[in-house]
């Protein structure tokens, strides 16, 4: 049912070594102490984590710069199953009595908990699910210059110089720069002998140009459609995307879209570029195939699912091409990893096959909960001080091997709407009901765009709109999306995910004209 | 290094520092929480933590220019790094837009000298038992209990190479109750925000829900459209927060607001609302208190690293149903002409009602009552068009009495909009807002009556 196929956790495009103002803090002594005083006091299970995260963004304003910052984020976290519940603190004295001191504390945390379950008359326990030890494992993202080693000087001089061919643009009033970079390092341990020590790297650069009719007061904007990616600086030289054909590209498509027509409402066929069917992905598939969600773990707050546990192997997603996986090892995806934050090792899985949905994420808490087996490795918590949660692996959608170029699937729709790039998005609490807006919309007629629509919004049901999907594009429209604020969890958090997927085409879907809706 | 003050930090780092001009942040964080789902704990925890913040400021040909660097977990000796590191990022940096002479003239703080506050796991002594109790009630009443409490305490602490020395401590509580039938085709929900915890008892709010999961045994099925509709204030607070995101006086003066006038300019001055509405934000605000003086850690659209410890004055952002300020830093007041009104720590909406929400159904022939919204996106600036959607309990009112529960909807409706057509303001009181409580609190609004909400399509969703 989980179809699990074990990654190679040591590959890389090129060799890094884990940095060593990581390794030289004391990992395995703190992990030492606070695992020994777990152990001490009774605990089940117990295991430490200590995270350094550093975050940092530059953002230019019309090419000045107009802020920035450069954060990191250093502290340990130990989670306890004790008297079967569990327990979790965190701390960031880096003293062997303070890491044994956080432990206490979170013992402490789970003789709270059962105090609480036991007055609820609840006879819980907390159990986890099997996984192979794992010592002394180190695992690296895919990259090749760290961002965090190229001077500000440079990263700032590019956003500006990608500013300034914008505002050089007829038509262009402004434009906002920004540029995201994630350095993560994690040390993990546990009490069953797991011992891992990982790095990743991912970036996100984005600009936006912006178009200002002062006479009638009309505005719109135009972003790029790059997606954030598990790469580092290389990324904005030429390595996985072509920032000035993008770049040159944007004001002629600005000036287009301001002048473009508004939509008529009603039912068209779209065909649906990577750049905006990867959110669409995320919100409808990636989230709504959370096991946590679907049991209810998540219903006061992100809500849960209707792909009930009840429903695995037989709910029909969507239609019979529609297949798609659980993936923690694409190459420069934001969710790969090596091991999990419960040293669980990566894998590889379908979610739904042949459109009948065929699997779940899981932790190990969920997978032994649901007999499910072994977990495949979706707990992650995104910084010291928070509890790992089980969170979304890239989820993609895979092309059709002798699939069509996005072309030709526009060849195919007599009259329909090309949408690429993403804006909002919005779901509800079971992922059924979605609306979704774009970047560009291209009026299809014949088979051939016609020039951009305006106001355009596409609105659906889950079950509805993957059921109408009627071609997946081949591998050579496949593009990897994806997203660095996933959010989760009270208190919350945000994950980075990427979701792979073709270009593909889906009939008759319910258009909205934003204009209309807001009444006017 | 863990156990220094944190105002001898902020000296040291001042010492360190050789830049022209130099502001430090300590910010020490501790919180405890704890989350439920079917009647069981699942998750807890409790932390703390400290972030030291250094903002270098370099004097240049063309400007000054700022370097920014934060770290948590701080050591004596990353101590004298992290100075030279903003100071390296701002000598490598073009001046910065935003520049301004350091703000000066601010009395110090009293309690500059003081340690930080801190929660832990203490503030649910009373909590916790009454949790276990209402999880018992819930479990006999045939409930299942969804939720989560949080309790964080942030001290901030800053010091500047100008001479000040403040200090502001802000507790933060929320509580967030969530209620649905054993098949889930029933849910409720009900949430409080609170500063320590003394003043919400969760067996209350297992109460009102309990009578919520009974107005929902008769299920109504409406189609999209129109709808006489009550927003209760926490949706109301959800709305005026992302209205407040789009009051940048700069961005309006560009042209690329909601609040850009046709032709050039802002719409300040202008009738957003028939009804006399006024919000304003107050950090002296009873019960939502927030913090008085500007605590900026990155500069932004509507914030400036330059401006920390400028004080934030109660501000009226409309004023009897006009528009009457837009958000500035400094810079962008200079920029744009206007006053400086640095952004809102709390809000507060007032329209001149004394209806309860009660009273207020009571009063309707038929409409909808929501409980709450959810996901709410943006899908047009322009018009600040606005999509999400209704959440854990839309009822049927008709002549003063709710008769049902009704289907969730999605909306598409625009916070300036509704002002606009809003026919009825309640009584003012303080409100979780639910989409946006994982970082904003202190909001206290009244319910609004909208003649005609647009509920664009229905949702399946429970």
């Amino acid at each position: 049912m989980i179809g699990a196929t074990g990654p190679d956790p040591g590959r890389n495009s090129v060799p890094h070594s884990i940095d060593a103002a990581f390794t030289a803090l004391p990992l395995r002594a703190l992990a030492d102490a606070a695992l020994a005083r777990a152990r001490a006091l009774g605990s089940d299970h117990a295991d430490f984590r200590l995270e350094r995260v550093r975050s940092a963004s530059w953002r230019l304003r019309d090419a000045k710069p107009s802020g920035g910052s450069d954060s990191t984020d250093l502290g340990y976290a130990v989670r306890v199953v004790h008297g079967g519940s569990w327990g979790f603190a965190s701390g960031v004295d880096l003293t062997m009595d303070g890491a044994a001191k956080v432990a206490s504390q979170a013992v402490a945390m789970a003789k709270l908990s059962a105090r609480v379950i036991k007055a609820a008359g609840s006879d819980e326990r907390v159990e986890l699910a099997d996984e192979p030890v794992h010592a002394d494992k180190t695992w690296i993202s895919a990259y090749d210059v760290n961002p965090f080693e190229v001077p500000d000087a440079e990263k700032s001089a590019l956003l500006a110089d990608w500013s300034a061919r914008l505002l050089a643009a007829d038509g262009v009033a402004h434009v906002d720069a920004s540029l995201l970079a994630v350095h993560e390092n994690k040390f993990y341990a546990d009490t069953a002998g797991t011992v891992t020590t990982q790095q990743r790297v991912r970036i996100h650069p984005q600009l936006t140009a912006v178009a200002v009719d002062a006479a009638t007061g009309g505005f719109d904007s135009m972003r790029t459609i790059a997606p954030p990616a598990g790469r580092g600086w290389e990324y904005l030289t030429g390595t996985g995307w072509d920032w000035n054909a993008e770049l040159e590209g944007i004001p002629d498509l600005l000036a287009e879209k301001m002048r473009a027509p508004s939509v008529r409402a009603g039912r068209y066929d779209l065909v649906v570029d990577p750049s905006n069917l990867w959110l669409t992905i995320h919100e409808s598939i990636g989230h709504a195939t959370e096991l946590d969600r679907a049991l209810g773990y998540e219903a006061a707050y992100a809500g849960t699912s209707f792909a009930t546990f009840d429903q695995l192997g037989t709910l029909t997603y969507g239609s019979s091409i529609m297949n798609v996986t659980g993936d923690r090892t694409a190459e420069h995806g934001l969710a790969t990893i090596g091991y999990d934050d419960e040293g669980v090792e990566a894998q590889s899985w379908d979610l739904v096959k042949d459109g009948t949905l065929a699997g779940y994420q899981l932790d190990r808490r969920i997978a032994k909960l649901t007999g499910l087996g072994r977990s495949n490795g979706c707990a992650y918590a995104d910084s010291p001080g928070h509890v790992p949660v089980q969170r979304m692996a890239n989820v993609s959608l895979r092309p059709d091997p002798g699939g069509l170029s996005t072309e030709d699937l526009i060849g195919g729709v007599e009259r329909g709407i090309y949408v690429v790039g993403d804006r909002s998005w919005s779901i509800d609490m079971q992922r059924h009901n979605f609306q979704f807006t774009g970047q560009r919309f291209f009026r299809i007629e014949n088979g051939r765009l016609a020039g951009q629509l305006r106001d355009v919004a596409y609105q659906a049901t889950t079950t509805d709109f993957w059921g109408s999907m009627e071609k997946v594009g081949g591998p050579q429209t496949y593009v990897l999306g994806g997203a660095f604020n996933c959010g989760k969890a009270q208190p919350g958090q945000v994950a980075a995910v990427s979701h792979g997927c073709p270009s593909a085409l889906f009939r008759d879907v319910n258009i909205l004209n934003t204009t209309q809706e807001a009444g006017r | 290094m863990s156990r220094t003050k944190p105002h001898e930090i902020v000296e040291r780092a001042l010492e360190l520092s050789t830049a022209d001009g130099c502001v430090v942040i300590a910010d020490e964080e501790s919180s405890a929480n704890l989350r439920w789902a079917g009647n069981a704990l699942t998750t807890n925890g409790v932390t703390r933590g400290r972030t030291l913040t250094v903002i270098a400021t370099v004097d240049g040909k063309e400007g000054t220019a700022s370097g920014v660097v934060s770290r948590s977990a701080v050591t004596a000796a990353d101590l004298e790094p992290l100075v030279r590191a903003a100071e390296e990022a701002a000598r490598a940096g073009a001046s910065a837009e935003d520049a301004q002479p350091l703000v000066t003239g601010v009395p110090a703080s009293t309690d500059f000298t003081e340690g930080p506050a801190e929660t832990s796991s203490a503030v649910f002594e009373r909590f916790a038992p009454a949790l276990g109790e209402a999880f018992a009630r819930a479990r006999a009443g045939g409930r299942e209990l969804y939720g989560f409490a949080n309790h964080e305490l942030v001290s901030t602490y800053i010091g500047t190479s100008a001479g000040l020395r403040l200090r502001h401590d802000q507790p933060n509580g929320t509580l967030e109750l969530n209620a649905k039938s054993p098949d889930r085709l029933r849910s409720a929900w009900a949430g409080r925000s609170t500063r320590d915890f003394t003043d919400v008892d969760p067996t209350v709010l297992d109460a009102e829900l309990a009578v919520r999961l009974g107005w929902a045994e008769r299920k109504i099925e409406l189609p999209a459209g129109r709808y006489e509709t009550l927003l209760p204030p926490t949706a109301v607070a959800d709305l005026m927060i992302y209205q407040m995101w789009s009051a940048s006086a700069r961005d309006a003066v560009e042209g690329r607001t909601v609040f850009s006038k046709p032709g050039g300019g802002t719409r300040l001055g202008e009738k957003l609302s028939e009804l006399p509405l006024t919000l304003r934000s107050d950090p002296n605000a009873p019960g939502l208190e927030s913090a008085p003086f500007v605590i900026a850690h990155s500069s932004g659209d509507d914030a400036s690293v330059f401006d920390n410890g400028l004080a934030v004055p109660a501000t009226e952002w409309i004023s009897g149903g006009e528009l009457a300020r837009l958000t500035t830093t400094r810079h962008s007041a200079e920029l744009t002409g206007q006053p400086v009104s640095p952004g809102f720590g709390n809000l507060i909406l007032d329209g001149g009602g004394d209806r309860s929400l009660e009273e207020m159904v009571a009063a309707t022939e038929r409409g909808l009552l929501l409980t709450c919204l959810w996901y709410i996106r943006e899908v047009d600036p322009a018009t600040l068009l606005l999509t999400g959607l209704t959440r854990d309990g839309v009822y049927l009112v008709e002549n003063g009495q709710v008769v049902g529960e009704v289907n969730n909807f999605r909306f598409n409706e625009s916070p300036v909009d509704l002002l606009s057509r809003a026919s009825e303001a309640g009584r003012t009181e303080q409100t979780l807002p639910r989409e946006w409580s994982d970082w904003f609190t202190r909001a206290a609004m009244p319910a609004l009556r909208i003649p005609d909400f647009n509920m664009s399509s229905v949702s399946k969703g429970v």
